[in-house]
This record gives structure tokens, C-alpha cells and sequence, in this order.
């Protein structure tokens, strides 16, 4: 184990995604849905020197194993991440993001014309197309910036 | 054809379309015999925009096929004012019709819409989405007047925020048109139509000239480029003046080229067009009826 891993602390069960791009960390925890109000133990390492990347995010969260269906999302900002899921610090399982068909209530349409901007009960859809997103409802595709329609946490 | 509702015109195969014109075709050929089709049956007008001619065909339409009609009336008169949301207009109204055609204008709204209610939604023009039932007499009115096949057409104005242009684009896919797009820079056609006809392998050119192309042209399809899209008012004359329409123009063009327009224009077509043989947007208006009819018999009611 190389020194800038020992930054943050192993866990014992749980869910760590490693290879990150730097910068992305917090706004893979608003994909998760994880602000540190449901309790769960939250190690978040933040532009780490990386053999891969240059620097790198890491995110670990105790308690909680992350399934392939909710780690998915995270393939459109940090399409590089990697998962290991922990049991008594032992990795069980380790694998590569998926790129999803669609996303649902994670992305804001930058259109502000669209009804999913609206004050209407419904989630913001978004087809993944293989170069970006498309919103479901008005049709838009986004291909830049897409980490800054992550929907506020 | 089987739809729970019709919100754009990708949802339509030219199997669909087809049956929807010639259905408008029986009833242009002998009204009589659908008057009273669907006695009984009412038809949910939400207008959530002003319109004239669309929201008129439809009440006229389902008159004409014995039914009636319930309008919500204008915004400002109804519980909307009051901060009622969408889906749950919707589902109210649901339960007093048996059809719902709906105006509103944010995009993807008769897409959200669909999603709250059982009765079938008509998409009478979401913002800039899709305008599906206009591109059905648009099609209607090409078929009459030049037919829709080896379609040569060319769509002119407004092309970004034009509804009606994504909805025939879509449509025209369907019948292998060549589709000749003639706008000024600012009012291309957007990304996400430009995205579908390439997916759909469809023929498109784009021009900021009618000149270049109008002597192949079959159809001409001109929209109004609206002052509210530019930042200035001159700005907005010098390019308006560009790509306006007069008989003069009309010069280069094939003889029998029919002129067709969503209406309302404002100068984009000069009335010196009106008194020659390319005028077809006042047949293309008169259409709606038929065509609409042809719609709510096919999709509103107990019909087969």
C-alpha cells in the first residue's frame, strides 16, 4: 500500500470508490444521495496523487454496500471509478462503472424551459447517449459539463 | 393505429401517419357520415397558451363528429394563477373528459402530462418542443398538393424555436423527404432535432439562402421568426427582411410550388402571394378540421 492511501483510513465494511477525477468526490456523494445525514461514517479524500489519473478522488462510506444499479450513475461524472466492497477489511468484490440506459432525479436540465425545471412532482430523466445525456421530457442534450447538472444534494 | 396518447410525431410510423390522412381523406370526402360518430363524447381544451386556430379546429372537430368540448379557459381565469401544478390539472380534468388536448408552454410538458392520465393527451404544442397534430395536416396538405413521395421540401425561418418545424422534420423521416433547412445562423435547427434526423439517416441540408435551393424545391414551408427572439429591434428587421417570401421571389420557384405556412404570419409572406397559385396556407388551416376529426375519431372515444 502506497503512503497516499494511508491518508484515509481503511474501513471495515462498506463501499469505497476509488479513481475519481479529482475535484468530482462531493459531487459523487450528491449522486448518492449521501450528505452525513443518514448517519453512515463518511472518508472522503480529495486530489490525491494518482499513477492513473494525476490526481484522483476517493470515497469511502462504512456500513454501506453500494449496489452496481446506484454505483452506475456515478459512470457519467467519474467513468474511471472503480468499487470495492468491503467486509471485515477485506475486499469481496471489486469492479468497473457501467454506463447506464437512463438516469433518473440525478442530473438538472440545463434548459429552463423544460417542464422537469418546473415546480412539478415528477424526477428529471435523462437518457444516456454514448457522448452525453439527453433529457427525457424537452429532448436536450447535454455533452459538456455534465458534473454541473449534478442536481444539488 | 392504437395510441394512448400523442405527443410527438417520433412516436408515429408512416403506417400511422398514413392512416390518420386517409381517415381525414374519407371525412373531406363525405362529412355527413361522421356527425354524429361520437355523440356523447367530450373533449378536455387546455390552453395554457393563446391559440386560435389550433385550439378552434379542435372544437370544431369534435363538434362535427356530435361530441362537445369543456375549455379550461384563459390562464389568468383559472386555478393555475392559484400555483396548481400541472400534473395535478391533469389528473382533475381527467376526470370530467374523454380526451385532452393540451397547450402549454414548457417543453416536454405533454410528455409529463401523458404520464398522469388514462384518458388520451393531445400535444397541441409543448414551448418549443413538438406540435404533432399540426405536422398531421401539414402532411395532409403536402399530400394533396404535391405528394410525399420523393419529397423535395424546404423549411424556412425559425427553425430553432419553430415546434411545428421539429414536429414535420421528424415526421418527414417516415417518407425519405429531402429536407432543405434555410434559416439565418442564430435560428438553426437545435442540436437534439439535428441529433434524430441523423440517427434516422434522414437527407438534410442546411442554407441561409432560399436562393440556393428554392428552383429544386417541391414544397416551401416558411415560418414567422418572432421579435422576441432578438435582443434588437434592428437586428431583428434586417434578418426578418432576409427571409420573407413575395411573389417577386416566388419568381425562381417551380410554377405550381405550393407555399405553405402554420399561420399566424405576420410579413414573412407578402399578400401579393395570396392571389397566386402557390398560396396553399389557408387550405393547409382549413385542414385542421379534417384532420383533427380524423384524430379524435381514431384515438377519443368508442370508435373502432
Amino acid at each position: 500500500m502506497s503512503d497516499h492511501e494511508l491518508r484515509v483510513s481503511k474501513i471495515r465494511s462498506g463501499t469505497v470508490i476509488d479513481h475519481i477525477p479529482g475535484g468530482q468526490a462531493l459531487n459523487v456523494l450528491a449522486i448518492l444521495d449521501i450528505d452525513g445525514s443518514g448517519g453512515e461514517e463518511v472518508s472522503i479524500g480529495m486530489n490525491v496523487p494518482s499513477d492513473r489519473l494525476g490526481r484522483k478522488d476517493i470515497v469511502k462510506v462504512e456500513g454501506r454496500e453500494l449496489s452496481q444499479d446506484e454505483v452506475d450513475v456515478l459512470s457519467l461524472i467519474a467513468p474511471d471509478a472503480t468499487i470495492n466492497i468491503v467486509r471485515d477489511y477485506d475486499v469481496v468484490d471489486k469492479h468497473r462503472l457501467e454506463r447506464p440506459g437512463h438516469v433518473s432525479g440525478v442530473l438538472e436540465c440545463p434548459n429552463r424551459n423544460c417542464i422537469s425545471t418546473d415546480d412539478e412532482p415528477i424526477d428529471s430523466k435523462f437518457e444516456v447517449l454514448p457522448d452525453g445525456v439527453r433529457c427525457e421530457y424537452c429532448e436536450t442534450i447535454v455533452r459538456e459539463d455534465i458534473p454541473d447538472r449534478v442536481r444539488s444534494a | 393505429m392504437r395510441h394512448d396518447h400523442l405527443v410527438t410525431t417520433k412516436q408515429l410510423s408512416r403506417a400511422d401517419i398514413e392512416t390518420v390522412l386517409d381517415r381525414a381523406a374519407e371525412i373531406d370526402a363525405d362529412p355527413a357520415a361522421f356527425a354524429d360518430r361520437h355523440a356523447g363524447t367530450l373533449l378536455g381544451l387546455l390552453f395554457f397558451e393563446p391559440s386560435t386556430r389550433t385550439k378552434m379546429s379542435f372544437e370544431t372537430a369534435m363538434k362535427r363528429l356530435g361530441g362537445d368540448v369543456v375549455d379550461m379557459g384563459s390562464v389568468e381565469s383559472s386555478s393555475i394563477k392559484k400555483g396548481e401544478s400541472l400534473a395535478d390539472t391533469v389528473r382533475v380534468i381527467e376526470g370530467y373528459v374523454d380526451g385532452i388536448v393540451l397547450r402549454h408552454p414548457r417543453q416536454g410538458s405533454a410528455k409529463m402530462g401523458g404520464e398522469y392520465v388514462d384518458v388520451p393527451l393531445l400535444n397541441a404544442g409543448d414551448g418549443a418542443g413538438h406540435h404533432p397534430t399540426q405536422t398531421l395536416l401539414d402532411l395532409y396538405t403536402i399530400r394533396e398538393n404535391a405528394g410525399l413521395d420523393d419529397l423535395t421540401i424546404g423549411v424556412m425561418g425559425d427553425l430553432k424555436y419553430g415546434r411545428t418545424v421539429h414536429s414535420l422534420a421528424h415526421a418527414l423521416t417516415n417518407f425519405d423527404a429531402s429536407q432543405h433547412f434555410v434559416s439565418p445562423e442564430s435560428l438553426k435547427l437545435p442540436r437534439g432535432v439535428r441529433y434524430d434526423l441523423h440517427e434516422e439517416g434522414a437527407s438534410v441540408r442546411e442554407h441561409t439562402d432560399l436562393e440556393e435551393v428554392l428552383p429544386e424545391l417541391d414544397v416551401l414551408y416558411v415560418t414567422r421568426i418572432q421579435r422576441e427572439r432578438f435582443p434588437d429591434e434592428n437586428e431583428y428587421r434586417e434578418i426578418a427582411g432576409e427571409y420573407r417570401v413575395d411573389a417577386e421571389t416566388l419568381s425562381a420557384a417551380e410554377d405550381d410550388l405550393p407555399v405553405m405556412h402554420p399561420l399566424p404570419r405576420v410579413d414573412e409572406i407578402a399578400a401579393d402571394v395570396d392571389d397566386t397559385d402557390h398560396a396553399t396556407y389557408f387550405e393547409q388551416a382549413h385542414n385542421g378540421v379534417p384532420v383533427r376529426m380524423a384524430l379524435l375519431d381514431l384515438l377519443v372515444g368508442d370508435s373502432e
